[in-house]
């Protein structure tokens, strides 16, 4: 019989004060800005300073919040390393490409190519930690993260491995910021948090982040939450959504969830795909995370952190309630995430 | 032991051809496609060679009937020509007729477009279509549409230069968990000066042929190519009585955990690789009659690869070979390749020379397989390795 797969240590360095596991959002920063950066944890405390100068941010906030989702889960080490990341260490990627351009093909260091390549954030994990094991990096869209977990998960449920390392890891980059400006994929104006849904234009607010969590198929005392399905989809019309996400719970066996977690960004072309679930489940508690951390390819990995909190402490902090719905008991979380109307993943967290 | 996941259909496009049966052809005369890069303007075209495919992207767009405003990179027009031939190859009318999902592999995604209009995107809004083309993931989903693939699992693998040989992996793991009934695998990528530079900065190119496990080998030449593998579960095969042309058999992921770019010196990753999919397939390493080596012909991969097949296989190393003289080394694409070859191996029972060898190797005494060599070939293991330690090993084999 399969195993069940749970997860065990985490750590979320976010565009919140989120990463050293000491409070769950209890004083949340309300941004008003059109891109946001992470609150940073001290690189320099997990990485010698020497090796992080040359680090790119991606890198550093891989190895940061492995180290500390590791600590989490009490654990010196994990069988296998997996990451997702939708654009990698962008900003090394925007480097390479500029000096290319602007020095016609000379000049060039070879930092900048190396830390450009997808794994390198795996691989420098891989190399920190000193873990030999099974090591891969998903870049698709916003499924990246979901693609790592559900390769995690399926090893864990045939017992291959006891403890993998799975994260979503994405850094902001200048250029990339400026064209997707142009392209109206970030929000023209700047857009408070708490207003981000009623924004009605047309993009997201930027960011970037590091999500990291053990997930294991041994059931501890630090355990926070069973991840018992996830299902990604390339494309889905608009109209499926909610027929999708009723059969992703059947398959599995659920009648019933006390919360569902959405992905809306606030932008008005797109918000539209979480309309019906919205309303299929208007009489469980609502919850939503993109207006304190924003919008990348691996945002989703946040929400993640978020579920296991909410089933851990069996509390949801007022600021990631979309509705108000009084309950005792949060058992069950369904998770519905998409961006730009592809790559969409339902995800289900239980209380363990 | 575990039982083998069906392959029913493959598809391919390198320098050596724009299918299957030409890739064969070049393999088996020795024909390798290698020469001056043509279609990409750098200041390092008379200091490197590459494997270019012919076809130029308007010719792409032309047979793939792509209206004007495409906004497809190259990596996603190889993508497409190479799992579309997989999928006629496998005889499958109604891709959506089960269960089907696609895992593809890359490196390059979108870069050849976006090191082209970088600056451009900032003032020429009919080049910003490009910019969603920029994330790995975008091939892949354009392969996906063109192969009517919808609502489904697709997703996008990218460890450097092992990326391909990882996509088998997890599309073998999808069908044996029942996650899939079928699953396109593989990989592309495009030649670009992103990659061309980069690598130059490595000082890892090589001036002329490369030369696999020779003692005076100067580095790898780049390739672009394409290539997928159709996986079916039994029952899928059974149903349509489908042609299996070999299994997967075994596969092993390990992380060198040494260096970001390099191999370790006795190669402890690529040993631990191997020894994983021998382990999961059931087999000894007699089994193995055939290694196609990751072979990139750079002084580090070479030496770090050979001790680890030593390691692995001591005194009774198999025939083994790199078909990397043939195409260039065409990184994330190269598992999907070499598998295509294995397969191309195991059916026609040949071992494919390793191109360009001339002085034996002074570290060790392993020779490859220097001539088109005719035996049955029951078990073919293929190794791809990458930057960030990154080492995978795959096994093909005749049998389930």
């Amino acid at each position: 019989m399969a195993s069940k797969v749970f997860i065990n240590g985490v750590c979320a360095i976010s565009a919140q004060r989120t990463f050293d596991n000491t409070s769950f959002l209890e004083d949340v920063e309300l941004h008003n800005d059109t891109v946001i950066k992470v609150v940073d944890p001290i690189y320099k405390e997990f990485i010698p300073p020497a090796s992080a100068r040359r680090m790119a941010k991606g890198i550093k906030m891989g190895i940061v919040a492995s180290k500390l989702a590791l600590k989490d889960a009490h654990l010196e080490n994990v069988d296998a390393i997996i990451t997702g990341t939708g654009l990698g260490c962008v900003r090394d990627s925007e480097k390479f490409v500029s000096t290319l351009i602007d020095h016609d093909e000379q000049f060039l260091t070879p930092t900048s190519f190396i830390q450009s390549t997808h794994n390198t954030v795996a691989g420098q994990i891989a190399l920190e930690l000193q873990c030999k094991g099974y090591n891969f990096t998903y870049v698709h869209g916003s499924n990246s993260f979901e693609s790592a977990v559900l390769d995690a998960k399926l090893q864990l449920e045939n017992n291959e491995e006891n403890n993998i390392l799975v994260g979503g890891v994405d850094e902001l980059g200048p250029h990339t910021v400026k064209i997707h400006k142009l392209i109206e994929h970030i929000k023209a104006e700047p857009v408070a948090s708490d207003q981000l849904l009623e924004s009605h234009t047309k993009g997201a607010v930027f960011s970037e982040g590091g999500n990291f969590f053990v997930l294991s198929n041994i059931q501890q005392e630090s355990s926070y939450a069973e991840m018992q399905a996830i299902k990604m989809f390339n494309t889905l019309e608009r109209s499926h959504v909610k027929a999708e996400a009723l059969k992703f719970l059947k398959e599995n066996n659920v009648d019933h969830i006390d919360a569902v977690m959405l992905g809306c960004n606030g932008d008005v072309e797109f918000d539209t795909y979480y309309e019906d679930l919205k309303a299929a489940f208007s009489d469980v508690q609502q919850l939503y995370y993109k207006h304190l951390i924003g919008e990348f390819y691996t945002a989703s990995s946040f929400g993640y952190w978020l579920g296991a909190n909410v089933l851990k402490t069996q509390s949801i902090p007022d600021k990631v309630k979309l509705n108000s719905i009084a309950q005792k008991d949060i058992n069950t979380i369904l998770i519905y995430n998409q961006y730009r109307g592809e790559n969409h993943s339902f995800t289900l967290l239980r209380k363990c | 032991m575990s039982k083998g996941v069906a392959i029913t259909g493959m598809g391919i496009i390198s320098a050596i051809g724009n299918n299957v049966e030409e890739n064969y052809q070049a393999l088996i005369n020795g024909e390798k496609g290698i020469t001056r890069v043509s279609k990409i303007q750098t200041i390092h075209k008379d200091a490197i060679m590459v494997g270019e495919i012919d076809f130029t992207n308007q010719e792409f767009e032309q047979q793939l009937g792509l209206s004007e405003d495409n906004n497809y990179s190259r990596t996603a027009l190889l993508g497409v020509v190479a799992a579309k031939e997989a999928v006629k190859h496998a005889g499958i009318t109604d891709i959506n007729d089960c269960k089907t999902g696609l895992i593809s592999a890359t490196s390059v995604g979108g870069m050849d477009m976006t090191e082209t209009y970088y600056y451009d995107y900032l003032t020429n809004e009919a080049t910003q279509k490009y910019i969603d083309g920029h994330h790995a993931g975008d091939s892949t989903q354009k392969i996906a549409e063109q192969l009517g693939i919808e609502e489904s699992l697709v997703t996008t693998i990218s460890t450097a230069c092992s990326s391909a040989a990882n996509a088998i992996m997890m599309g073998a793991r999808l069908i044996k968990s029942g996650q899939l009934d079928r699953v396109i695998v593989g990989g592309a990528d495009c030649l670009s000066k992103f990659t061309i530079n980069g690598f130059k900065t490595l000082m890892i190119l090589s001036d002329t042929y490369n030369t696999p496990f020779d003692d005076n080998r100067k580095g790898l030449n780049l390739g672009e190519a394409a290539a997928f593998l159709v996986l079916e579960s039994e029952a899928v095969v059974k149903a349509n009585n489908r042609e299996v042309l070999a299994y997967v058999k075994g596969y092993g992921n390990a992380n060198d955990a040494y260096h970001q770019t390099a191999s370790s010196e006795h190669g402890d990753g690529a040993t631990l690789a191997m020894e994983k999919a021998l382990k999961v397939s059931g087999l000894q390493p007699t089994d193995i009659d055939y290694i196609n080596a990751h072979g990139t012909a750079t002084a580090n991969n070479d030496l770090s690869e050979g001790r680890a097949i030593i390691r692995v296989f001591g005194e009774n190393v198999p025939d083994f070979s790199s078909t990397k003289a043939f195409t260039g080394h065409t990184l994330a694409a190269a598992g999907a390749i070499e598998a295509v070859y294995a397969v191309l191996a195991i059916q026609n029972g040949v071992v494919y020379p390793n191109l360009n060898f001339e002085t034996q190797m002074q570290e060790f005494g392993i020779t490859p397989q220097l001539t088109l060599k005719e035996k049955t070939l029951n078990t073919i293991m293929s190794n791809s390795f990458g930057f960030g330690g990154n080492c995978s090993t795959v096994i093909f084999s005749k049998n389930a």
